[in-house]
């Protein structure tokens, strides 16, 4: 417990030490805060502007979460399809390599196209950058149930149904809570992207405002905004992912001889 | 493919093993009627089993010994319904297996306990599945089969663990609860593939007067691979002889010793003899290993 402890105050020290080094690199050097603002003038800029700043990242947080819900809803019925069945596994896999393999900025212009400038491309981006994680984490877990425990389910006569949601299903959560760190922090990738081409709202709207009119302090402020959200939504995961999954992280400590 | 396998009544032996009287085609339990098993195509074709008949009574113990890979989890596979047999025929409780729906029970050497389960939720599973306790599984699982399933957990020495994790069991412990998991469910049927092959010597010996015992309390009808010759003795009604692949039964005996039986039964000349013999019978069965041990 104590060396947990202790880990735990060296990564918020070495945060906070990062953070004295830049700021006293700066100010040894000049730099100019038109180039790399302190932190320090990043934090006064974030609380001078919040009220201007809170509507853009409460809509960033919404298009980000909306796709992001969405993304996964439909990765797991995606992943379970594909963890199930051996051929939908062969005849599909080609196709999402493909699809995950496009670069997703790429398919903004073509959102924008269709559903114009503002939050439903944002949403879409972000919903086609969590999907892939999702599928493939869930059916590596559908795939990987153990052959002998499936033998014992079949000499019980179970359906493919049983076999699926009593082992097939509770044996991907780890897998699914994994990729679910991985795909939040995506669909705010996507959601930004979108937002800097094409919206007049958002975090990624301001950076890209902010930088045209060279207020460097304000870009580096909505990249913090972005940082802090990314960081609370990953630890936000991480913790549901301890809650439900704590049998995959075995605690050998309690195993008997 | 091969003659129907030879039977071979070792009548010199001095123990009271003694040669084999199936069951009739009408009182068989089990039943493999000239079923073979063949993995592959054409070029690659790796025949598993040759053909191979055997009937197997209701209530018998019987263990199939014989070197690596010479099918006998195969067999095991056919009987439970795991495996199609390639030709031939295999019957449980007198229909062609599937059809019946037979309540089977199967343990591995690996337990392949559910780790996000605790154990009593482990044990239970089958209940979960099985007609007809699937229908009664929400009404009865916090009463009737709770207490099915901890008085199991008592007989094979897991009192009290049934609230643990797989985590926090040790191996042999494991496998006990694995056995109460192919038993919970009463089945007609038990299928056990080397389930103490993992195990220490004193924990499997441990295991053997376990399963004796469940054997006797509920008479299931028992078919169980194994290597150690000495469990097949120690367990088994009747000693099955497997050769090499392709596998079939070249020896098949009745071994009747008293019953319970106990671990110093294994060390009295006329058992060791046995083993011996057994011994050599997979030792010539596996004929490109010279037979010098």
């Amino acid at each position: 417990m104590s060396s947990n402890v202790q880990r735990k105050i060296a990564s918020v020290a070495l945060i906070v030490g990062l953070f004295v080094v830049w700021e006293v690199l700066c100010l040894a050097f000049g730099v100019s805060d038109s180039v790399l603002p302190r932190p320090s003038q990043v934090f006064v800029t974030l609380w001078q502007r919040m009220p201007a700043l809170w509507p853009h990242t409460l809509q960033t947080l919404y298009t980000t979460m909306l796709g992001f819900v969405l993304g996964v809803g439909i990765g797991i019925v995606i992943g379970v399809l594909i963890g199930w069945s051996k051929l939908a596994y062969d005849v599909a896999y080609p196709l999402l390599v493909g699809f995950s393999s496009i670069p997703k900025v790429a398919v903004v212009p073509i959102f924008v196209l269709y559903f114009g400038a503002g939050t439903v491309p944002a949403v879409l981006t972000a919903l086609i950058m969590s999907i892939f994680p999702v599928v493939v984490n869930v059916a590596t877990g559908l795939a990987t149930t153990e052959p002998e425990l499936e033998d014992v389910m079949k000499t019980l006569r179970a359906t493919k149904f049983d076999i699926l949601w009593n082992v097939g299903l509770p044996r991907a959560m780890p897998y699914f809570f994994a990729s679910l760190k991985v795909a939040v922090t995506l669909a705010f990738v996507g959601s930004v992207i979108s937002e800097t081409v094409a919206s007049n709202r958002g975090i990624g709207n301001v950076m890209m405002i902010a930088s045209a009119s060279f207020d460097v302090p304000l870009v580096f402020a909505g990249l913090f905004i972005l940082a802090a959200l990314g960081i609370a939504l990953y630890g936000m995961f991480s913790l549901v992912e301890n809650r439900i999954t704590g049998w995959a992280h075995r605690k050998t400590e309690f195993a008997m001889g | 493919m091969n003659a129907p396998a030879p039977i071979v009544p070792l009548a010199s032996d001095a123990i009271p093993a003694g040669p084999v009287v199936e069951p009739s085609h009408v009182d068989a339990y089990v039943e493999l009627e000239r079923a073979t098993v063949t993995y592959g195509r054409a070029p690659n074709l790796v025949h598993a089993l040759a053909e191979t008949s055997l009937r197997i009574a209701k209530g018998d113990f019987v263990a199939l010994v014989g070197p690596s890979g010479c099918g006998k989890s195969t067999i095991l596979k056919m009987v439970g319904g795991i495996l199609r047999a390639s030709t031939g025929f295999v019957y449980v409780a007198g229909r062609e297996v599937g059809a019946e729906p037979v309540r089977i029970g199967m343990a591995f050497q690996n337990p392949t306990m559910l780790p996000w389960l605790s154990i009593r939720d482990n044990v239970m599973m089958p209940l979960k599945i099985v007609p007809p306790f699937r229908g009664e599984y929400r009404a009865k699982r916090k009463t009737e089969f709770r207490d099915r399933v901890e008085a199991l957990l008592a007989q094979v020495g897991l009192a009290g663990f049934g609230d643990k994790h797989p985590w926090q069991l040790s191996g042999g412990m494991l496998q006990r609860a694995s056995l109460c998991r192919a038993l919970v469910h009463e089945p007609q049927l038990l299928l056990l593939d080397e389930p103490f092959g993992a195990l220490d010597q004193f924990t499997r010996e441990e295991l053997w007067a376990i399963m004796q015992q469940l054997w006797i309390t509920r008479r299931p009808t028992v078919l169980l691979v194994t290597h150690d010759l000495r469990e097949a003795g120690y367990l088994a009604n009747r000693i099955c002889v497997m050769s090499a692949r392709p596998g079939r039964i070249v020896d098949d005996r009745v071994f009747e010793a008293p019953r319970p039986r106990t671990l110093a039964m294994t060390y009295e000349p006329d058992f060791v003899a046995m083993t011996q013999r057994l011994r050599e019978l997979i030792v010539e069965s596996r004929g490109d290993v010279p037979a010098t041990v």
